[in-house]
């Protein structure tokens, strides 16, 4: 067992129970702290992949900007535990079996399919330099446009989160 | 350095254990927050077959996919966050049972 491999365990095992507390937590706190885990972990597996500006970009805009924005609206909202109904019973009910079907049959086609590929370590410059050359060469206009669409989600959001302004001066 | 593999299908599993977690999360989560949390652990998982595919196929646009990917989940992150807000603002609740009318 390679030194590669004990770390690809070791990172898919945060994963994993990452994801698997995410589902068995009732305060959505706690959900997005694993969630913050298994982000950490995905970038470590990143770097294994010799992807390092994904891993970094994980980490600041995943792990870092997008759960901070989580947190602060569960800590503004003040959101407690979830409760229980009738329909999040019946979704268990079906939700559960059927991930368990689809992932069996995943598994078995995804280890069917691939023989014995491996995936070498450092095999592809992830370097900035190479992904820079594609992102502002090949990928200009999505990356433009990409801009365009963060300009449009701030506007969007200073617009939805911003108090309805009321001329009669309605309590709020 | 001494070549050290993983198997692609390791990291497709992995992938698609995330999605999967992510999809059941969905389906059995009754507060707003913890099923948009779900998406964005279903774009985790995607996002890990991107690089992987990429490391196997030496193709670095998938890397270049992936920070797309990236760019996309933050404007959903931060429209999705507002409208939570405003959600709760209205209906002062965050279960989605009770969220079943568009109007007020």
């Amino acid at each position: 067992m390679s030194f590669h491999l004990i770390l690809f365990l070791a990172f898919g095992a945060v994963c994993v129970g990452g994801a698997v507390n995410l589902l068995a937590q009732r305060h959505p706190i706690n959900s997005a702290l694993s969630l913050i885990a298994v982000m950490a972990a995905l970038a470590g597996e990143y770097l294994l992949l010799g992807a390092e500006f994904v891993a970094a970009v994980q980490v600041i805009v995943y792990a870092g900007a997008v759960m901070v924005l989580f947190v602060f609206v569960i800590m503004l909202l003040n959101a407690g535990e979830e409760e229980q109904t009738n329909g999040s019973r019946v979704a268990f009910l079906l939700g559960v079996p059927g991930m368990l079907t689809g992932g069996v049959l995943v598994a078995w086609v995804v280890l069917r399919q691939s023989g014995s590929e491996t995936v070498p370590i450092g095999a592809l410059p992830g370097r900035p330099t190479d992904i820079a050359q594609l992102l502002f060469h090949d990928f200009l206009l999505p990356f433009e446009v990409t801009s365009v669409l963060i300009l449009i989600a701030i506007m969007g959001a200073v617009v939805l989160a911003s108090k309805p302004e009321t001329p009669a001066g309605r309590a709020d | 350095m001494v070549p050290s593999y993983v198997p692609l299908s390791y990291y497709l599993l992995l992938s698609g254990f995330l999605f999967a977690c992510g999809v059941v999360g969905f389906l059995i989560k009754r507060d707003i927050i913890t099923i948009f949390m779900s998406i964005e652990l279903m774009l985790n998982g995607v996002n890990l077959s991107f690089v992987a595919f990429a490391a196997h196929w030496h193709a670095l646009a998938g890397q270049v996919f992936v920070f797309f990917v990236m760019v996309v989940a933050a404007a959903e992150a931060t429209v999705g966050l507002a409208i939570i807000i405003a959600v709760y603002r209205t209906r002062e609740t965050l279960n989605v049972d009770q969220v079943n009318l568009l109007k007020l």
